[in-house]
């Protein structure tokens, strides 16, 4: 696959092009999911459990259908009661029962926020006030959230059915543990025996939401043939058609999901909550129904992801050698099994190479929103722990954090703890690029702290599909099946014009429907680039390859004596002195007459993804009256392979430091003594503004580019998002002269912390 | 109840609608005028994303009703672009890459130019603080920054010139 990379220049891919979607967006003319409008359209609404935890008695909602202007309600009663299934959907893997009961709650209400019902009216004011007759008897139980608290022998069951994967024998009663997962190798008592020095600790961490900005929204309309489209903001159409034909028992081959503009998922939009309720209505209406979610039924009622517990031990000899870790991760799941604690697990201590490891997860429900995938899901928590205890080994040990890191950091060929050897990493080079910059030694005042920590994300592959269209004109249409949701279309295009030969403003990429391109996992696990990247790549090839084959027509010479130079096929007959280069438009105007359109479409599963590393460096100050921490400055590095688009890989890694760094400072579900969210708004829910932060500088090292993709490029989207909490934390620590091991280091828990220090 | 007819200006031109008592601005917006540049993104106030200027004022539209709007200047992210061209706050955007899902960026836009139209030359500080009542949970802020600054440089020089 490194035909195109040994190139002797590239001439796009590297470059920093406006994107191509760029001036719908910086104009409002681009529609997100919210913008899009039907004729004869109804507004769709949920009803939400009060309680967090609560049997459903029952429902009755004569009142609200007999309402003038309301055309549907609909309970769990309207979907079918499915199966237990696990599904496939790379990072939002998930069971199709609980799926379905997440989106409408069947018996019990598991959450504060739980569905469970929905009207179709012909106003939002008559929507409301049919909520409001639809009559719902509850008999609330006791709830549990805290995760230690759900673990507890004592604790109130979610599920009657639940009985802990993972051990031997099988439990004999349910509980709220829903898993428990080991992995590791060497012998752990051993390690410790080894040691010269041990440091032990327990951190925590809140539960915390994506934030995106644009609500879900969608639009459904189905038909009396039974054909249903959908209009919709999320991370994958074929994942919402899939998730939709299988909650309503419908056909895939009947639902046609239409991606509009995504306003941000980071994971959050990797499964459905609206789609099948409004799916449902619209067919027991005869109408299209459109459903928007406000921003308290964001937060109550979708993401966020795990609260957490982890427990670090680690063991070293005196020059810095980490002869065991033994880390314990409690997860909160939410409702519904499947936390991100396997990946927590795996991840945990993916940076460093320990001969006697042990690390226990523990997925745990809760009466809180079932958790949805949020940026290398599962990582940023475990390395919270980690990351933190490396500093602490190292202050004890008095190592600089770079030198610890170098001491025990993986290689190329090294085999993880989780099971595979890593290959054409950059993991130290990216350390190196962290110590050689100014940041890392710049005085530093009062009040002031440095921290540093690292980070790990695998980055995935998977099934892709792309089609290269050439026009008549010989401009190209790029289209894939993935959202773009941070600027991939103009990588999509990019590397199409790359192989192609054509100039950027060629080369047209869009999203299309899932009737119009072939399936494609959905947009995360850092996959777009890499994934449908390489379809696009080679589906440019295959057009390439017919652009010869027509030019070696037109010459009337056999095809290997036509070569690709610079977007026109050159002749290399001799036979043919005056054959000058053909361009694609001159190929193209004659494609009538040398076989037809010219155009390719392929299909893949990508394999090879390159991991990514990353290492933060972030300054702190604290204000010692109000417990404030301002971030001075922050510094980012990270092994990309390449980038395609480097602006647009800085800005990953900006955005994932900004969100890292709000889950270390302020960010936090606060529920009260019932168990309902208190501050579900961006008021009490505080996400970084502008002033909260510094420039961000990112630093891509390009020295180990992914062998397996054509341009070398890595997953670049999550793996920012995994040093933050630590790196902010380890500041902070450096500042006070003490350690916290809670998150969010809000200004009460600073302020508390300097108050006991005083006593 | 029934609607209200009001008579107001939208990026210039005269526009009339009818609206409810209680339908936000934003609403009337969206829904009655199809101007869907700005975006509800938490109905409170809190996130700027229906940033719009009410007769030279910056306000979030979700925050004012509609029918307030009656005889008052508006002028919303459809504006901005003039006669074909960009303004140079949309064009510095594109090319410092100051945006990656754009659903807040018409509110960061109107914002940031209700900003250089008080204050020519901000620091970055002044943009940041200016700038903190429009959320992006993409960017880190570094690169809208980055673009206001840059705008406002060349805007400088465009009115020195001129």
């Amino acid at each position: 696959m490194t035909d195109v990379m040994d190139r002797p220049a590239l001439r796009v891919v590297g470059e920093r092009p406006i994107r191509p979607d760029g001036v719908d967006k910086v104009t409002g003319r681009a529609q997100f999911g919210a913008d899009f409008n039907l004729p004869g359209m109804l507004v769709g609404k949920i009803k939400r459990s009060p309680h967090a935890h609560a049997k459903i008695v029952s429902i009755d909602t004569r009142k609200a259908k007999a309402l003038a202007g309301v055309k549907a309600v609909v309970t769990a009663a309207d979907f079918p009661d499915l199966a237990s299934e696990e599904v496939e959907a790379g990072e939002a893997a998930g069971n199709l029962r609980d799926l379905s009961m997440n989106c409408m709650a069947r018996d019990k209400a598991l959450y504060e926020g739980h569905a469970v019902a929905a009207v179709a009216a012909t106003s939002a004011a008559v929507a409301d006030e049919a909520l409001a007759l639809i009559e719902v008897v509850y008999e609330v139980l006791p709830h549990v959230i805290d995760v230690e608290a759900a673990m507890a022998p004592d604790a109130p069951v979610l599920h009657e059915g639940l009985f802990t994967k993972g051990v031997e024998p099988k439990p004999t009663a349910p509980s709220n543990i829903a898993a428990v997962n080991k992995l590791g190798r060497g012998d752990l008592a051993e390690g410790f025996a080894q040691a010269d020095v041990i440091v032990e600790a327990r951190y925590t961490t809140k539960a915390v939401h994506q934030g995106y900005i644009e609500p879900h929204a969608c639009i459904a309309q189905y038909g009396q043939d039974g054909q249903c489209l959908v209009w919709c903001s999320s991370q994958g159409q074929f994942m919402v058609r899939t998730y939709c034909a299988k909650i309503l028992d419908l056909e895939a081959a009947d639902i046609r999901v239409i991606p509009s503009e995504i306003g941000g998922g980071f994971g959050g939009k990797t499964t459905v909550y609206l789609e099948p309720l409004a799916i449902a209505l619209s067919r027991q209406s005869g109408f299209p129904v459109k459903m928007v979610m406000t921003r308290d039924e964001v937060f109550r009622a979708t993401g966020p992801t795990s609260g957490a517990v982890v427990e670090v031990k680690l063991g070293a000899k005196r020059d810095g050698t980490i002869t065991a870790a033994d880390v314990v991760l409690k997860y909160q799941a939410g409702a519904f099994p499947g936390s991100p604690v396997g990946a927590g697990s795996m991840t945990a201590l993916a940076c460093y190479d320990i001969a006697n490891a042990a690390i226990t997860g523990y997925d745990v429900v809760t009466n809180s929103p079932k958790v949805a995938a949020y940026r290398a899901p599962g990582a940023p928590i475990s390395a919270f722990g980690m990351e933190s205890a490396v500093d602490e080994l190292a202050r004890k040990l008095g190592m600089d954090p770079i030198a610890i890191r170098e001491k025990n950091g993986v290689v190329s060929g090294v085999k993880a703890v989780y099971g595979p050897t890593l290959r054409d990493i950059a993991y130290k080079d990216t350390l190196e690029a962290i110590k050689s910059h100014p940041h890392y030694s710049i005085p530093l005042g009062p009040n002031q702290g440095r921290g540093l920590a690292a980070g790990f994300w695998f980055n995935i592959g998977g099934e892709s599909t792309a089609a290269v269209r050439i026009n008549d004109d010989g401009s190209a249409v790029v289209a894939t099946g993935n959202p773009d949701i941070g600027g991939s279309r103009a990588s999509m295009a990019m590397m199409a014009a790359e192989v192609l030969g054509l100039p950027i403003d060629q080369v047209r990429p869009v999203v299309a429907d899932t009737a119009s391109i072939g399936f494609s996992m959905l947009t995360g696990g850092s996959r777009v680039t890499f994934a449908t990247g390489m379809a696009v790549v080679e589906a440019a090839k295959k057009v390439v390859e017919d652009l010869k084959q027509r030019a070696a027509q037109m010459w009337e010479v056999p095809a290997d004596k036509v070569a690709w130079e610079n977007g026109a096929a050159v002749c290399l007959d001799p036979e043919k002195p005056a054959a000058k280069p053909l361009s694609i438009a001159a190929i193209a105007a004659r494609a009538g007459r040398t076989g037809g359109p010219i155009t390719a479409e392929v299909g893949l599963n990508a394999q090879g993804a390159g991991p990514g590393f990353a290492v933060h460096l972030c300054d702190v100050e604290i204000d010692p009256e109000t417990g404030h921490v301002t971030v001075l400055r922050y510094t980012a590095a990270q092994d990309v392979g390449k980038a395609i688009h480097p602006s647009y890989v800085e800005g990953q890694i900006q955005g994932g430091v900004a969100q890292g760094v709000g889950w270390a400072l302020n960010e936090e579900y606060i529920f009260d003594a019932e168990g309902r969210m208190e501050n579900p708004g961006f008021l009490d829910y505080r996400v970084p503004v502008a002033s909260d932060l510094p420039m961000i500088d990112a630093i891509l090292v390009e020295t180990a580019p992914n062998p397996r993709h054509p341009f070398g490029a890595k997953g670049v989207g999550e793996v920012p998002i995994v040093p933050p909490l630590a790196a902010v934390a380890n500041a902070v620590r450096d500042a006070l002269g003490l350690r916290l091991t809670d998150l969010p280091l809000s200004p009460p828990r600073i302020r508390a912390a300097l108050d006991a220090r005083a006593k | 109840m029934s609607k209200q007819h009001v008579t107001t200006t939208v990026n210039g031109d005269p526009t009339e609608f009818l609206a409810a008592p209680g339908t936000t601005l934003l609403d009337a917006l969206r829904d009655e005028l199809g101007l869907t540049g700005a975006k509800e993104g938490c109905g409170s106030g809190d996130c700027g994303a229906c940033s719009v200027v009410v007769d030279g004022r910056l306000v979030c539209s979700c925050l004012m009703l509609a029918p307030e709007a009656e005889g008052r200047r508006i002028e919303t992210i459809e504006g901005m672009a003039q006669g074909g061209r960009l303004h140079p706050l949309q064009q510095k955007f594109l090319e410092h890459a100051a945006l990656q899902c754009g659903f807040c960026t018409p509110g960061f836009l109107v914002a940031a130019k209700a900003l250089l139209e008080r204050n020519p030359d901000p620091d970055e500080t002044e943009i940041r603080y200016w700038l903190a009542g429009n959320l992006c949970r993409c960017t880190g802020y570094d690169k809208i920054v980055r673009a206001v600054m840059d705008a406002a440089a060349e805007m400088r020089q465009v009115r020195r010139a001129s």
